[in-house]
């Protein structure tokens, strides 16, 4: 009998070889139904210790009760810190592949650079296609490339902003790897998530990856252009997303007709409170 | 998509509590995984059983996940529910005004070690 491995319980597969001295390998069936193999050490078999709530005699029970992004969390925290004390505000951008974050970002460095001073970090796992892309804009753009990492993650951006100079920065934009699922889950440090869905994907989205959406500050719809050739329910995504995000301010804007951009400028003014100066920029965003 | 990264990160505490704890081995790592934590069981064993063998410590582990349920609290009228699918309705005042108690942790949360 194993107590270290319980594997005598009822509901347990029950296939033990490995009688004392024997090739010490067990095969048993987990609660959830898989199928677990595992070698135990001589000696391992002693019998189980009463006072230890029946675990054998010589293993321990050790409380951790640590989150395992915690230590991502922590250099979240750090970042968070670090872009307050330089009055710099994040915004985190993500989204599936596809769904216009480069091409609203181009639109946002093209008509806003005057207004505020933006600085952007790409993720993707390969190329610096979309670097390149924003450079032409004139700002300061790192690329991360993640590799086969599906997110960035707060190290990544603590590593990425060597090369940035924060002190001439009011708005860093960080453009996630373009996945609906993992970024929900990594802290960067930023003051707010922004998640975009394009009018092609979908109106039930947010309902098949809501966690990403729940956690967003504000919600993107974007290319609207492309509304009537999606044959897209705009009715239906909006209420949609009340319903999943109801914490979220959404916007619907076209970056490539310019038609709703003055919303995004407006919320970009108010989270870098340079109202003054946004004012023509907002203006001049939705010409 | 990611379990691969996060059992390694998830090794890497056992490992160290494990040596915090003077342990030689580890017999069990208990971990809590929320249904909006965004990792899918399954895949975080799968991981697990890849990495395991990566270090003597963890070699002959077990792993046992338990799920969490999301659990939400209405702002509207302060009633605790399971929403039973990704729209966190409240079922008496019908608010989607929720706070969410939990669902998206992610934590070990004990080991038996030797």
């Amino acid at each position: 009998m194993c107590e270290s491995c319980g594997c005598n319980r009822e509901e347990d597969f029950g296939l033990s070889t490995g009688k004392e001295g024997g090739t010490g390998f067990h095969v048993h069936r987990n609660a959830d139904g898989h199928l677990h193999v595992h070698r135990h050490q001589p000696g391992e078999h002693a019998g189980p210790n009463p006072e230890d709530g029946g675990h054998t005699a010589s293993t321990r029970r050790v409380e951790v009760r640590q989150s395992v992004l915690s230590a991502n969390d922590r250099q979240a925290e750090r970042n968070r810190g670090f872009f307050q004390a330089r009055n710099v505000r994040v915004l985190n951008l993500m989204s599936s592949p596809g769904a216009g974050k480069t091409t609203l970002l181009e639109r946002t460095l093209r008509d806003l650079s005057g207004f505020v001073r933006m600085a952007v970090i790409v993720g993707d796992l390969a190329t610096e296609n979309d670097a390149r892309r924003l450079r032409e804009h004139g700002a300061e753009v790192i690329q991360v490339t993640t590799g086969t990492l599906c997110h960035l993650d707060a190290g990544m951006v603590r590593s990425a902003l060597d090369a940035i100079d924060l002190d001439k920065v009011d708005l860093l934009l960080i453009e996630n790897v373009g996945n609906l699922v993992c970024p929900a889950s990594f802290d960067l440090g930023e003051s707010g998530r922004v998640v975009l869905l394009s009018v092609t994907e979908g109106e039930d989205k947010p309902l098949k990856y809501p966690p990403i959406f729940k956690a967003a500050d504000l919600v993107v719809l974007t290319k609207t252009d492309l509304q009537e050739a999606a044959g897209y329910d705009r009715d239906l995504a909006l209420e949609t997303l009340r319903s999943v995000a109801p914490q979220a301010r959404v916007i619907e804007v076209s970056a490539r007709s310019g038609d709703g951009l003055e919303d995004w400028g407006r919320y970009i003014a108010e989270e870098t409170r340079v109202y003054e100066n946004l004012r023509k920029g907002v203006q001049s965003c939705g010409e | 998509m990611h379990e691969v990264s996060l059992m390694a990160q998830m090794l890497e505490i056992a490992r160290s509590e494990a040596a915090n704890a003077g342990a030689r081995r580890i017999d069990l790592i208990q971990i809590r995984a929320g249904a909006l934590s965004g990792v899918v069981p399954e895949a975080l064993r799968f991981a697990f059983e890849v990495l395991r063998g990566s270090d003597a410590v963890t070699a002959g582990a077990r792993i046992e996940i338990e799920p969490v349920a999301v659990r939400c609290r209405c702002r509207t009228c302060g009633r605790e529910f399971e929403p039973s699918d990704a729209v966190f309705v409240c079922p008496d005042c019908e608010s989607p005004d929720a706070e969410i108690l939990s669902g998206r942790e992610l934590e070990l949360t004990r080991m038996e070690v030797l």
